[in-house]
């Protein structure tokens, strides 16, 4: 769908250009003149609202980096350490440093929120299936790193939900000691680089974090382009069959993006501005301290559906297993489909259980967001939330490896319309939206 | 250009499988530095051994110290507390090792074997499961069922002597090497 260029170079400068380096080429090929499907509605802007938040976290993190400290050793006060008071710093002293740290916290909610939404919009419209199967796959490598550096940049604050979380993940390790003796321990060892989470484990964080969201650009950039080959996938979840079904991604696509992305940053804001520290978690006002673990230990909200997938199991190894599982899955999604059918907008049976997971997913969160002993009492039946969430996580697994190989074979989907452009402009050719 | 096959390995052969051997293990041989660093220094490798005094501890009282970074619960038990734990069959028993680096690797996981002195319980304060520090029972304030520690964070169950009775944690609490040099003082490491 890439076709071939439709760049001419308008003066002697860019003709120069053209024929050494065809770099102006190729940004009016990816960036304006793009065909793309006529038909994308709002749940397409998501992958510029999502270059938006990386773009926002690269820039502040940058900055938050000339006023942090990665040190565990004992800071200003007793019982501190200097990477909790150069936070405490940048929250107090330096200029605006609250505002970047708010927006640099909030915006890795804001991206996960984000990249949520992306993410169930490609399962609804089918848009990993062939022949955008790499494309899906680079997207999960995207989330997959995108976990790992918010799991690092939550240990950089050294408050004492961040030492713990660091502690309880990296000893997700120690599970393998079951399968190997003592292979589990080495790695955790391998990974603090001392007995414990302590400053060595801060450090190397620290380095690793600000290199991540670079290897998240560089995988972004490989996406895009694995994008770019066989276009977009649109609504209707149909191929695009001619110029008809398309128009130039610029100017129709930049300002639609470039709407909800505006709208968004409203959001971003509203939640920067009024509520900043709605989504943190009052622990990490506290230093880190080995010694006591905070009463009720959770993730930020974003990683709680895997979380109490992880907690559902009784058998350590086990539990890493699953968890593990529920992301491995996601790789294998455009081979687990075996409906020829993209869209759900045209698969009556498969769009329940779509909508039935996006609802167990949002249930897994927040069994992970409650105290281990929860349980909800209907009509004098004690239920406990342990059980619900082996329910659901069983629901994850299902609705992957049973309802979408099955249902695609059984359903029979609403008849597909003949063209992007037919359905956009209906049978009276009337003008678009 | 045409290439001849032959099935004798040629001269050429034998270089070009050398030299590729040679640039893997200097890959593999430069690589390693770059792995090794992530282990403990030496200065880590280096830390000692901590005394611990017992005068101040009450009974059923538990105390928290820090060893190798990590919680280290030293137990004072009351006789009950110590009848609690040997009234269970090791086989009832989740994990019937006894995790004792004092004794053989095979020790089971008999209440005797979970300490040097009935009276004194020491052990690693981290729970097996994914590291996080129990909370100890008291006798106003009970943790779990079995009158020892509770871990908050997956809610694992330990028994006075500190062995793992429910929840996810798969072993006893790991009892470190340590020694009476007094009746009134321990050496941890």
């Amino acid at each position: 769908m890439s076709g071939p260029s439709t760049y001419v170079p308008q003066t002697g400068l860019t003709r120069w250009l053209d024929t050494r380096l065809p770099l102006v080429r190729f940004a009016h090929d990816t960036m304006l003149s793009f065909p793309t499907p006529r038909n994308l509605n709002f749940w397409y802007a998501f992958g510029a609202i999502l270059t938006f938040c990386l773009g926002v976290q690269i820039v502040t993190g940058i900055v938050l980096a000339m006023h942090y400290t990665p040190s565990a050793l004992v800071g200003s006060i007793p019982d501190s350490n200097l990477a909790f008071d150069s936070v405490e710093s940048i929250m107090r002293d330096v200029n605006y440093g609250w505002l970047l740290r708010y927006v640099h916290a909030n915006g890795a909610s804001m991206f996960f929120l984000a990249v949520y939404i992306h993410m169930f919009r490609g399962l609804y419209y089918g848009s990993y299936k062939a022949p955008r199967e790499v494309l899906w796959i680079l997207g999960v490598i995207i989330y997959v790193l995108m976990v790992l550096t918010a799991f690092m940049g939550y240990s950089l604050v050294w408050g004492n939900m961040s030492f713990w979380a660091v502690t309880v993940i990296t000893n997700l390790f120690s599970s393998l000691d079951q399968v190997i003796p003592h292979l589990g321990s080495a790695i955790a060892t391998w990974l603090w680089g001392g007995f414990a989470v302590g400053d060595a484990t801060l450090n190397r964080f620290f380095s690793l974090h600000y290199l991540m969201p670079f290897v998240i650009a560089g995988v972004v950039g490989l996406h895009i382009w694995a994008l770019h080959v066989p276009g977009n996938n649109n609504p209707l979840g149909i191929d695009v069959k001619g110029p008809q079904d398309t128009v130039p991604f610029h100017p129709y696509y930049t300002v639609k993006d470039g709407f909800y992305v505006a709208l968004f940053a409203i959001l971003f804001a509203a939640l920067v501005f009024y509520a900043p520290d709605l989504v943190g978690d009052p622990n990490n006002f506290i230093p880190a301290n080995p010694v006591v673990t905070p009463a009720d230990i959770v993730p930020e909200w974003y990683l709680r559906p895997f979380y109490a997938m992880l907690r559902s199991i009784p058998q350590q190894l086990a539990g890493v297993l699953v968890l593990a599982g529920a992301l491995l899955t996601l790789v294998f999604i455009p081979w687990l489909d075996s409906s020829r059918v993209r869209s759900n907008r045209f698969r009556p049976v498969m769009k329940v259980f779509f909508w039935v997971f996006v609802a167990d997913c949002i249930l897994l969160g927040y069994c992970g967001s409650e105290g281990v002993d929860a349980a909800w009492h209907l009509g004098g039946i004690e239920l406990s939330l342990v059980w619900v969430a082996r329910i659901a996580t069983a629901y994850y697994y299902i609705y992957f490896w049973v309802l979408m190989p099955l249902i695609g074979l059984i359903e029979r989907p609403l008849p597909l319309p003949d063209s992007i452009a037919k359905s956009v402009l209906g049978a009276s050719a009337a003008p678009a939206e | 250009m045409a290439t001849t096959t032959t099935a004798e390995p040629t001269r050429r052969d034998f270089l070009y499988v050398a030299t590729g051997a040679v640039a893997a293990v200097g890959a593999a041989a430069a690589a390693w530095p770059f792995i090794d660093q992530m282990n403990p220094s030496s200065a880590v490798l280096a830390l000692a051994s901590i005394e611990v005094d017992l005068t101040p501890i009450q009974v059923g009282q538990s105390v928290t110290f820090v060893f190798r970074g990590h919680p280290l619960f030293v137990r004072r038990r009351s006789p009950k507390e110590i009848e609690m734990a040997r009234a269970v069959s090791v086989s009832d028993l989740p994990d019937p090792v006894a995790r004792n680096d004092n004794l053989p690797a095979d020790a089971p996981a008999t209440d005797a074997n979970r300490e040097i002195k009935s009276e004194w319980y020491v052990s690693s304060g981290v729970c097996t499961h994914l590291g996080c520090t129990p909370t100890a029972s008291t006798p106003q304030i009970p943790q779990g069922e079995f009158g020892g520690w509770l871990c908050h964070c997956h809610g694992s169950q330990y028994d006075t002597a500190g062995r793992i009775r429910k929840g996810p944690a798969p072993r006893n609490l790991q009892i470190p090497v340590y020694s009476f040099v007094s009746p009134t003082r321990i050496k941890v490491g």
